[in-house]
């Protein structure tokens, strides 16, 4: 921005009463001076992304403070290829300094215990209150741990893994492969339609499979899906299975894990046999994260956040902004990382306009492409546009649009990486 | 829309008494960016790629040739693994608004 455009903003933003807006954000902790604020809170492809282009959007002046409580993000698009063998946690992992130095984000590590939406305050773990103007809730998902019999304990004492919040789990899930003698069956159980990233459980079947293939070939792979077929890439996935992977991946619908047996290993159903395998990857029902359910944004099932898809604001507390995992999705929006850096973009554009007056867009645009690793190289994309539709206030894919790959290539998995390249540091640099 | 010549009348009209023609004008230009914030997650923030990148950037790209490829990619003239696929989600004037956007960014 040249120093003529910030002047600019300046100028207008005091004719439009910016100035006086700023007065709502007087500060109980003393943190951070009071301006015009946003406060996110959670940093992942929603969060980050919102608070860099609330950053962007605005020219630099309004106020962001990110509460975040790790120090680097670590990807969960691409996990799965730590799991397979083919990358490192390192791969993965972007510090979330970036945001501090190219944006004047202003990083907090910490966690948020409460918000009170009629004062419009969060109260950090730590002690600290921070006033804001506007709040970006970006919590992620929470695992029903609860909803599968016997799982919270197998989970806490590291037996059975859920490596879905990509981090030390993932790193322990690949060590359980390689820990496994040749001839042992790794089974992933897959919870019910709506969860995090569609097509992950199956990409991570492929790279499970293509690492057996590779060091233990006669081991198995079992999915084990709640859901009646496979819900992304359906009939490429199959194809994978049968053509690169003969014999060793089996596909089983409509398995939903009722109860897990640590001491056995073994996996229970509410209607078929039970499952034994040598490594046991459960993925329970997942929901809003706690922050976004503790502050009665759930309303959707008690499960979700319904969200108002024109600013993605929440439907039961004003000036709460809520994105990523969390939200209600519209008519074929995946809970995707794609997507959550997309719909970071469109609240922080709705953002920064109802903070200077403007109109909000009327229509809002989002894209999503989802790339899947079959082995360490090969790729399948599935992708999709999104237009908001006014007359029924809500966001539908745009007729004629999207699609999915012919089949896996590696001209494709050159664009996956770079696709992943690219997105951390759309998100974060 | 960054069109220069209309800044110095925002200007004068938000120190005089309106500022409405001039706030619409600005709501536009925020609009465009996020509009063309959609292409970011692959082609890199303000159509600047990543270094290595195997996508081209788009910042500072002549808008002629941006709408040509993207009308090439929907028609079906440029084959894709994907762009044939997103750019059928958008219309001729949207193709524009992003054409204009880039063209208009530093390389």
């Amino acid at each position: 921005m040249t120093a003529m455009q910030r002047r600019e903003w300046l100028l207008g933003a005091g004719a439009l009463g910016l100035t006086a807006l700023s007065g709502c954000a007087s500060t109980a902790g003393g943190m951070v001076p009071a301006r015009t604020r946003v406060l996110v809170v959670g940093g992942g492809y929603a969060g980050a992304t919102a608070a860099k282009y609330v950053r962007l959007f605005s020219d630099q002046k309004v106020e962001v403070v990110l509460v975040e409580p790790n120090d680097a993000f670590v990807s969960c698009p691409i996990s799965n290829l730590v799991i397979g063998g083919h990358k490192t946690i390192a791969d993965i992992t972007t510090r979330y300094d970036g945001l501090a130095r190219n944006h004047g984000v202003r990083v907090v590590k910490d966690m948020v215990a409460s918000i009170d939406p009629a004062k419009k305050v969060a109260v950090l773990a730590s002690g600290p209150t921070i006033a804001y103007d506007k709040l970006i809730l970006s919590p992620g998902i929470d695992l029903m741990f609860d909803s599968v019999a016997g799982l919270r304990a197998a989970q806490a004492d590291g037996r059975i893994l859920q490596a879905w919040k990509a981090g030390p789990e993932t790193v322990a899930l690949r060590r359980q492969l390689e820990a496994m003698p040749d001839g042992g069956t790794y089974a992933i159980a897959i919870p019910e339609a709506p969860y995090r990233c569609p097509p992950g459980p199956y990409e991570r079947a492929c790279q499970v499979a293509s690492y057996f293939k590779a060091a233990k070939p006669r081991s198995k792979v079992l999915i084990l899906d709640a859901n009646a077929d496979v819900t992304s890439k359906g009939p490429l996935f199959k194809k994978v299975w049968a053509e690169q992977y003969p014999g060793m991946v089996e596909y089983r619908g409509q398995h939903k894990a009722a109860s897990v047996d640590a001491r056995t290993s073994t996996v229970k159903f509410e209607v078929h046999d039970d499952v034994r395998a040598d490594v046991l990857n459960v993925l329970p029902p997942m929901r809003a994260g706690a922050i976004a359910v503790q502050t009665g944004l759930a309303n959707s099932n008690a499960r979700w956040c319904n969200v108002n898809y024109l600013n993605f604001e929440s439907t039961a507390a004003k000036d709460i902004h809520v994105l990523g995992d969390s939200i209600q999705v519209a008519p074929a929006m995946p809970k995707s990382g794609h997507m959550a850096n997309g719909q970071g973009k469109v609240a922080a554009a709705a953002v920064v306009a109802e903070l200077a007056g403007w109109e909000v867009n009327p229509a809002p645009m989002l894209t999503n492409t989802c790339y899947s690793f079959v082995d360490g190289k090969n790729v399948i994309h599935v992708a999709s546009v999104h237009e908001y539709v006014a007359a029924e206030k809500t966001f539908k894919a745009v007729a004629g649009s999207g699609g999915v790959s012919a089949g896996p290539t590696e001209v494709e998995g050159n664009y996956a990486w770079n696709w992943a390249r690219t997105i951390w540091a759309d998100t974060l640099s | 829309m960054r069109t220069r010549s209309l800044r110095p009348m925002w200007v004068a009209l938000c120190l005089t008494t309106t500022c409405v023609p001039a706030l619409a004008q600005d709501a536009r230009t925020l609009q465009q960016h996020a509009l063309a914030a959609n292409c970011a997650n692959c082609h890199g923030t303000g159509g600047r790629a990543v270094d290595g990148a195997t996508v081209p950037g788009l910042a500072g790209m002549p808008a002629v040739y941006i709408i040509e490829q993207m009308k090439a990619f929907k028609a079906g003239g440029r084959p894709a693994t994907v762009m044939h696929q997103l750019a059928k989600g958008f219309n001729d004037t949207q193709i524009e608004t992003i054409a204009a956007y880039f063209a208009a960014q530093k390389k």
